[in-house]
């Protein structure tokens, strides 16, 4: 799975890195569109149940948590991303 | 002092447009970073799509809704980007970019929706399975479809709405499996019509879609989601007992809605299980008053009604906290309100008739499914829990069920697994649904980053 872009790609490209890795993503992107569109998860169920990719978009289900260098642990789903975000997906405590 | 508007979708956007017309100066808070709601949701600075793209047969509406708020956006003590996580008698406490802040209100009108309604299937928590909603959200505010393939599965009018929007906007609709027959439909085709327009839209999602060659499947069974580290096809049984399957990376779940009244139940708003929609709702009466002193409610937050009902919903509150506050009430304006919002109740009921929770699928949930995906507890343990303690300690309600198994103490506060685990509950205890009761909400309504000492 990736999400797929439809319309809306004229927009000015912005850059992050993920895990380390340089990424790109749009402006207005939020964090959850900025990785998934790119790769196919956002973090790991500490709970031994693999990788999750976030689930209602809309700031409920809490299941799109990443790590953002300065800011700590954030909903991807509710968090737009800004140029030069470094953003990890390490293992998140319960 | 004030009067504080939770929620700036349809029903907070018409609440503070009646407040503000009394001469009050409404706080309307909201999480979101702009005004909106969930239907009506803006996508960010930067996008271009005009509204008839983007909102479908509902421009108009979305386009109204947007004006009225844009035009009273001076006199509103607008908070966006703020989550209301707590209430207190009379304060609300809030926090934004990281400051909390405890608001008081004299008065307060609850708007804050809805959210989708799910059941869970073995392979749900992989990579790729989204809500109906977040399906439709991923498309409206960030222009993505969730995956190149989508499978659509569920129920509701949802469902084919966000299929239809889908295809529309050029993604690749791989399937519609609708786990109600289109028998019931027809059979309550009578009660839908009285929602006209709403109706004959419903119609032509479906006819566009099959027009336009989607595959559609009724009474479905889902049986799986299937894949590894992500999603790869989804399977289910139709009603003649043969099975399908599918080959997707992405799949959209849906079974209806719940209300989001976690503030009302802070607020110590009693709730009843409402048989048709399947719901807990706060209590309330037809004029939005809850049975606690200054505190109203509105929209699909206090019961889903739809987008319509929400706006007249909120106007209506807004009328009975003018009244509360002692100031003049337009009684041709509440006549019109109340004769709208009763005729649209029995359209509600017809439409929920339609596309039934589907409660025998959610109880009888495979025991090695997952049911809470915050923390993996599977429908086992929460089964292993009620027959050996429950049933011997009353009441068997869910509160203690998820003292036990952990069951709705993730970080969702039950928001996901709560509907499907007081189904499997009922069903162990072989009790109704309602009996298990429902899962109290608690402060934080929503995690929040450690709070600095003035607001704890
Ligand atoms: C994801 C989703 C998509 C939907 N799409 C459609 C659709 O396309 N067509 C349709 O007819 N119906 C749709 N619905 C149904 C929808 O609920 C109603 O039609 C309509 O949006 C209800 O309006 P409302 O004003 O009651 O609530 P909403 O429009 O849901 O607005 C509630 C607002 O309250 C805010 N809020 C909630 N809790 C808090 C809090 N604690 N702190 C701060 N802010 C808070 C939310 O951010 C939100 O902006 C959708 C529902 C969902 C959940
Ligand atoms: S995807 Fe559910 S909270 Fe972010």
């Amino acid at each position: 799975m990736r999400l797929q872009r439809l319309a809306e790609t004229d927009r000015p490209a912005v850059s992050f890195t993920l895990d380390g890795r340089p990424m790109a993503a749009l402006e207005g992107d939020s964090l959850l569109t900025a990785i998934l569109t790119e790769d196919t998860y956002l973090r790991t169920n500490e709970f031994g149940d693999g990788r999750r990719a976030g689930f209602c978009l809309m700031g409920a289900c809490q299941d799109c948590w990443v790590s953002v260098e300065g800011s700590g642990r954030v909903r991807a789903c509710s968090t737009p991303i800004t140029e030069g975000m470094r953003v990890s997906r390490g293992t998140v405590q319960p | 002092m004030s009067v504080v508007i939770v929620g700036a979708g349809p029903a907070g956007t018409r609440a503070a447009e009646v407040l503000i017309g009394a001469g009050l100066r409404p706080t309307v808070i909201d999480e979101a970073p702009d005004n909106g709601g969930r239907i009506y949701q803006r996508q960010p600075a930067g996008f271009h799509r005009v509204a008839r793209v983007l909102y479908g047969f509902e421009a108009d509406k979305a386009r109204a809704i947007h004006e009225t708020f844009d035009r009273l956006r001076a006199s509103i003590d607008f908070r966006p980007r703020t989550l209301a996580w707590n209430l207190r008698p009379g304060l609300i406490d809030t926090i934004c970019d990281g400051k909390a802040r405890a608001i008081p209100f004299a008065q307060t009108i609850l708007c804050t929706g809805a959210m989708d309604r799910v059941i869970p299937l073995p392979g749900w928590t992989l990579p790729g399975v989204f809500t109906l909603g977040g399906a439709q959200i991923s498309l409206k505010a960030q222009g993505c479809a969730i995956g190149a393939r989508v499978a659509f599965l569920g129920t509701g009018p949802l469902l084919y709405l966000v299929a239809y929007q889908y295809a529309r906007a050029g993604a690749h609709v791989a399937a519609v499996l609708d786990t109600t027959a289109f028998a019931r439909k027809a059979a309550q085709a009578f009660g839908l019509a009285r929602g006209g327009a709403t109706f004959v839209k419903g119609l032509y999602y479906i006819a566009w879609l099959r027009a336009h060659g989607v595959p559609i499947a009724e009474s479905v069974t889902p049986l799986a989601i299937g894949g590894e580290g992500q999603v790869q096809s989804v399977s289910w049984r139709d009603a003649r007992g043969t099975t399908h399957e599918v080959a997707v990376d992405a799949v959209a779940l849906g079974f209806g809605l719940r209300p989001e009244a976690q503030l009302a139940d802070l607020a110590g708003v009693p709730f009843d299980f409402d048989p048709v929609q399947h719901n807990w709702v706060p209590r309330k009466d037809p004029s939005g008053k809850t049975p606690v002193a200054g505190v109203f409610l509105a929209g699909d937050g206090s019961g889903i009604r739809g987008a319509d009902l929400a706006e007249a919903a909120g106007a209506r509150a807004a009328w009975s906290v003018l009244a509360a506050r002692g100031l003049a009430v337009d009684a041709g304006a509440v006549a019109r309100l109340d004769a709208q919002l009763a005729a649209g109740a029995a359209f509600r009921a017809a439409l929920e008739r339609a596309f039934p929770f589907p409660a025998k699928l959610a109880a009888g949930m495979a025991d090695d499914t997952i049911l809470c995906r915050c923390e993996a507890i599977t429908a086992g343990e929460l089964r292993a829990a009620a027959n050996e303690t429950l049933a011997t300690l009353p009441p068997p309600e869910v509160n203690r069920a998820k003292a036990l198994t952990r069951v709705g103490m993730g970080r969702c506060q039950g928001r996901v697994c709560g509907a499907a685990a007081a189904e499997v509950l009922a069903s162990t205890l072989s009790c109704p649904v309602e009996e298990v009761g429902r899962l109290r909400g608690q402060p934080p309504v929503k995690p929040i980053p450690i709070l600095p000492a003035e607001a704890a």
